[in-house]
């Protein structure tokens, strides 16, 4: 179906609906509180009246005409008989009440005040002031004209209370809704606009409700069990209560019944009509179904995270969309995104049919809905017709309708190579969680992707899920694919570098390739080079014995643009006091000239995302698409010379000699007693007193830091056996995954454990643990742990570590759920806002929020790590070698607090999946 | 409400320089933005920071415009305006 003429809204107006306008747009009056006769049809005047809208197909709607989803349905309206107090206005009226006079019905304000008001509310209309400002000036107003002798007729005000949540008093004595209404009735139109009411659009009596809308039966569809037995909506069933006592209030009223009698079904219908509106008010019980459970009325449909709003009109569920879990394949672009073939068949793309492709389109349908799939053939769902019918098209009518199809005809094809799809990991943190990928359809069941862009979406292969979404016009392809494509992301606007790029086996695989230049023969050469693109076999660098053979360097150096040059020092660089450069012996000095590696190891530092520096500067200089390319070699060359080079990691990298093992034991040993020392002395009074700290606490500092001091000791004692060829440490120093404290924690010693950054010191009266003596200070009673992860943890030292390792989690929990409802608040403040061509930063509203953007004016994904313009980068192309010798090529900020990003997204991580609204928890997944 | 601060604030290292624009320098800075008033920042007249401009300027109306110079960690140095509103 086509759609209709697309509007743009000028202004929308809000207001309060009169007594008369019930009425009127009411398509019938509601008088009985029966719904169906005994034959099961709906009664007229009764809650379910035919004019009210249509809900059963085949039925015409006895108001418009109309059948089922072209009959948008009809009010009507029930006459109360008595006036009510309309809950959602009760705070309004208080205010009415109390700055009105009780009998002359003006505002109580005289002239003087009158005009503060007016000069006020003109400045801000000369001068820009939103709805909150005016709402702000009005309340004012409202308590100024709260006096005790009204300033026209001089009658003495009582006071006006409210009992929540509808009874109003004046000195204790009730207000009838009834008198209530008579006041408000009295204030003159030109009194409410200073109290912020605009009198064209609302009159305050009409707040005070003497007749009720029906919603049209369309909003509270009955529904027919199994059983044929009818069931009704929360909104009948309330309105049922409202009728039947409606009814009798009228009656008994009539008839002249006693007055308590009246004014007690007067409260009931009040009742009735207040938890009609909303069912939470405080004050009153929840009206209640049969079965117990609180009905849901109006405001229970609109409000929190189930409401209309939230879940139907912020977010809601959309089609051509799927959902399984991810796994990684090498093998794909970092631009492309492997769906399974039943998905593929799922998801379709309209396509417009024209006499170019009549003929090619008449094959594709003929292939109907599941065409053979070795290899993937794709097919055809549904043919729509101009006049918007779809037929689908199965095995049998495949032919037929296949010669039907003319050109304007819409074919619906399944996915195949090449679609433009936005795939998409929750939580959406950053625009670079939804990302355009073209499609490659692919036997089995996940979604696979390239590992460059985990870090990106935060996602990782255990059992992590996302969404893909196919993009349905020609529009939005071509705007995915400039705006959202994968490779324009690889720079991230949070730190001005690369966010994609290699990580885990990646490093290891170009760290093995090219640290101390291992070589290489013919076979293992091509079996690394053979996935690359675009790639021929180097010239090799030497010949022995075996034949030629290739270094790792060079065959890295294939993948590198030919008159590529940098310097940097990389991860495992270990900052010696002279650097030795070219020449170092740990291999660890980068040197890039005309697009060969001549020095260095290729590792975090050159490739990582966060960190890398070759990946920064091709993006920067070369492009998108040659960072792609980059991309896509790196992580198949990587994949192939780990597999040349074989890698694996276990337990038993952590094994150090017994001599160490002793060495250690003996060093923490000496610590112990240390700490026994400065005990001893604390208890003597002879510990030397720190400044600005109590006795106790220049000991808590001493012991930590001897501690502190014992644990790095045992790792360097460690590390002295764990060399760079050791797997594990070679995945910690070229940054793959892991680090030496890990390494150090899991040879030598874990160390003290702490909560809240003190030694431990909570459980027992004056003790961690009964195993220790109260008042023990020593190292072991509070929570120091000599034992290594490899060697095993003492019962109380196991314990002492779940101390610790609980308040990460505890820690990492909180902070969740108050980021996420900060992130919330953030976007709602910030979503509006727009960068013009002017430079400024403006509101809807076009007011300017900031004069330049971000001050200076600079794209922060174009920026280098927040600088504009990289000037030792500037002169090195320029001045080419010379220019080092000035520049401080040390320590380049690229990556400089893009590891504490990291960091953050890492703790992050479990985070965002339970993020929930402040008040509510949710319980997230297992992932 | 502090009617005379007692203590300059402009005179706070955390406080950016304030000053008040004459009418035809407002007027220029209007016409070079293609603002009007009413899409101005504002700042108000109670501010600490206009009590103390108005020490040496006299009563500052609702309608004026102050310039604001902060040190800006991208920019060095960033140039604002605000409107002063009641
Ligand atoms: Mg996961
Ligand atoms: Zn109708
Ligand atoms: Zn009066
Ligand atoms: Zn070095």
């Amino acid at each position: 179906m086509k759609r209709g003429v697309s509007k743009r809204i000028g202004s929308i107006k809000f207001a309060c609906l009169s007594p008369d306008e019930i009425r009127k747009m009411s398509a019938a009056k509601i008088i009985t509180a029966d719904t169906y006769d005994d034959d099961g049809f709906p009664i007229e005047m009764g809650l379910m009246d035919p004019h009210l809208g249509v809900i059963e197909p085949g039925l015409r709607c006895k108001t418009c005409g109309h059948k089922v989803d072209e009959c948008p349905g009809h009010f009507g309206s029930i006459d109360l008989a008595m006036p009510v107090i309309h809950v959602g206005y009760v705070k309004e009226i208080k205010k009415l009440l109390q700055a009105t006079c009780k009998s002359c019905g003006r505002l109580m304000l005289n002239e003087d005040e009158v005009k503060v008001f007016r000069s006020k509310m003109d400045q801000f209309e000369e001068l820009g002031g939103d709805t909150t400002d005016i709402r702000e000036l009005s309340k004012d107003t409202a308590k100024d004209a709260q006096k005790q002798i009204c300033p026209h007729c001089g009658t003495e005000q009582k006071k006006i209370t409210l009992d929540k949540p509808t009874t109003f008093r004046e000195d204790g004595h009730k207000l009838t809704p009834k008198e209530v209404r008579e006041r408000l009735e009295r204030i003159p139109a030109e009194d409410l606009t200073p109290l912020g009411i605009d009198p064209l659009s609302c009159r305050p009596e009409w707040m005070i409700l003497t007749a009720l809308p029906v919603p049209p039966v369309t909003v509270r569809p009955s529904i027919t069990l199994e059983s044929s037995d009818r069931s009704e909506d929360d909104l009948t069933h309330k309105l049922v209560d409202v009728l039947r006592i409606n009814q009798r209030l009228r009656e008994n009223r009539d008839a002249g019944a006693p007055q308590l009698i009246v004014e007690d079904l007067w409260e009931l219908l009040q009742y009735h009509i207040t938890t009609y509106f909303d069912n939470q008010t405080s004050g009153i019980p929840p009206a209640r179904h049969r079965s117990g459970r609180p009905l849901k009325t109006l405001v229970q449909r609109l409000k929190g995270k189930e409401g209309r709003f939230r879940s139907n009109l912020s977010g809601k569920r959309v089609n051509f969309s799927a959902r399984t879990v991810i796994s990684p394949d090498p093998g794909l672009s970092i631009n492309e995104v492997g769906v399974p073939e039943e998905a593929a068949r799922e998801l379709t793309v309209p396509v417009n049919v024209t006499k170019a492709n009549l003929e090619t389109l008449k094959d594709l349908v003929k292939r109907g809905p599941a065409p053979s799939s070795d290899p993937y053939l794709p097919g055809v769902n549904y043919v729509i017709r101009p006049d918007g019918r779809r037929i689908r098209v199965t095995d049998k009518n495949a032919e037929t309708v296949a010669e039907t199809i003319e050109p304007n005809f819409i074919i619906e094809r399944h996915l195949k190579d090449g679609d433009v799809v936005l795939f998409n990991r929750q939580p959406s943190l950053h625009r670079m969680s939804m990302m355009a990928h073209t499609v490659r359809v692919m036997p089995g069941k996940t979604f696979r992707l390239n590992l460059c862009v985990c870090p990106p979406y935060n996602a990782d292969f255990d059992g992590d899920e996302m969404n893909l979404h196919v993009v349905q016009s020609e529009e939005a392809r071509a705007e995915a694919m400039i705006l959202m494509k994968v490779q324009e992301h690889i720079m991230s606007p949070r730190f001005g570098g690369p966010i994609i790029g290699a990580i885990h086996d990646h490093i290891t695989g170009t760290f093995l390739l090219t640290y101390q230049n291992r070589k290489f023969d013919r076979g293992q050469a091509l079996a690394i080079l053979s996935k690359v693109e675009n790639v021929q076999l180097p010239e090799p660098d030497f010949q022995d014995k075996n034949g030629p053979m290739w270094t790792g360097k060079n065959i890295f150096s294939t993948i590198l643009p030919k008159d590529f040059r940098i310097t940097f020092k990389a991860s495992i660089c270990e900052k010696c006091n002279v650097c030795r450069k070219d020449k170092c012996d740990k291999d660890a000095y980068v040197r890039i000239r005309n697009g060969q590696l001549l020095a260095g190891t290729i590792d975090e530092k050159a490739i990582g995302s966060f960190k890398g520096r070759i990946l920064d500067k091709i993006t920067r200089d070369y492009g998108s698409e040659q960072a792609r390319l980059f991309l896509d070699n790196v992580t198949r060359m990587a994949i192939g010379s780990i597999m040349v080079c074989g890698f694996s990691t276990g337990i038993d990298d952590e094994d150090i000699p017994e001599e160490a093992t002793r060495q250690i034991e003996d060093m923490l040993h000496g610590a112990v007693n240390e700490v026994d020392r400065l005990v001893e002395a604390y208890k003597n009074g002879e510990l030397e007193q720190m400044p600005g700290r109590s006795m106790r606490e220049t000991l808590e500092v001493e012991v930590m830091r001897n501690l502190g001091n014992a644990r790095d000791e045992a790792g360097k004692i460690a590390g002295k056996h764990l060399g760079i060829e050791n797997a594990a440490v070679a995945m910690a120093r070229s940054g793959a995954r892991g680090s030496m404290l890990n390494l150090s924690q899991m040879a030598g010693c874990i160390g003290q454990q702490a909560v809240r950054g003190e030694r431990l010191s909570r459980g027992y009266w004056n003790r961690t643990l009964p195993h220790f003596r109260k008042g023990d200070l020593g190292a072991q009673a509070k929570g120091f742990v000599t034992n290594s992860y490899k060697s095993g943890l003492t019962p109380t030292e196991f314990f002492f570590h779940s101390m610790g390792g609980r308040e990460g989690l505890v820690d990492t929990a909180v902070r969740t759920s108050r980021s996420g409802y900060m992130q919330r608040r953030l976007i709602s403040a910030l979503e509006d806002l727009k960068l013009k061509q002017d430079g400024t930063v403006r509101n809807t509203a076009d007011s300017i929020i900031q004069y330049h953007y971000g001050e200076d004016g600079v794209d922060p994904t174009r920026s280098v790590a927040g600088e504009a313009v990289d000037v030792d980068d500037i002169l090195m192309d320029v001045l080419g070698d010379e220019a080092e010798l000035l520049a401080k090529i040390e320590e380049k900020k690229v990556g400089g607090y893009a590891t504490v990003e990291k960091d953050l997204m890492e703790t992050g991580e479990e985070d965002a999946e339970e993020a929930g609204e402040e008040p509510e928890f949710e319980t997230g997944g297992e992932e | 409400m502090v009617e005379t601060p007692q203590f300059n604030v402009l005179e706070h290292n955390l406080v950016p320089e304030h000053r008040l624009l004459s009418d035809e320098e407002a007027e220029a800075v209007l016409s070079k933005l293609k603002v009007s008033k009413d899409q101005l920042p504002k700042i108000r007249k109670s501010d600490a920071c206009i009590k103390i401009l108005e020490r040496i300027n006299g009563e500052i109306k609702e309608g004026s415009i102050i310039q604001i110079t902060r040190n800006s960690k991208t920019a060095e140095v960033a140039v604002g305006y605000r409107l002063v509103r009641g």
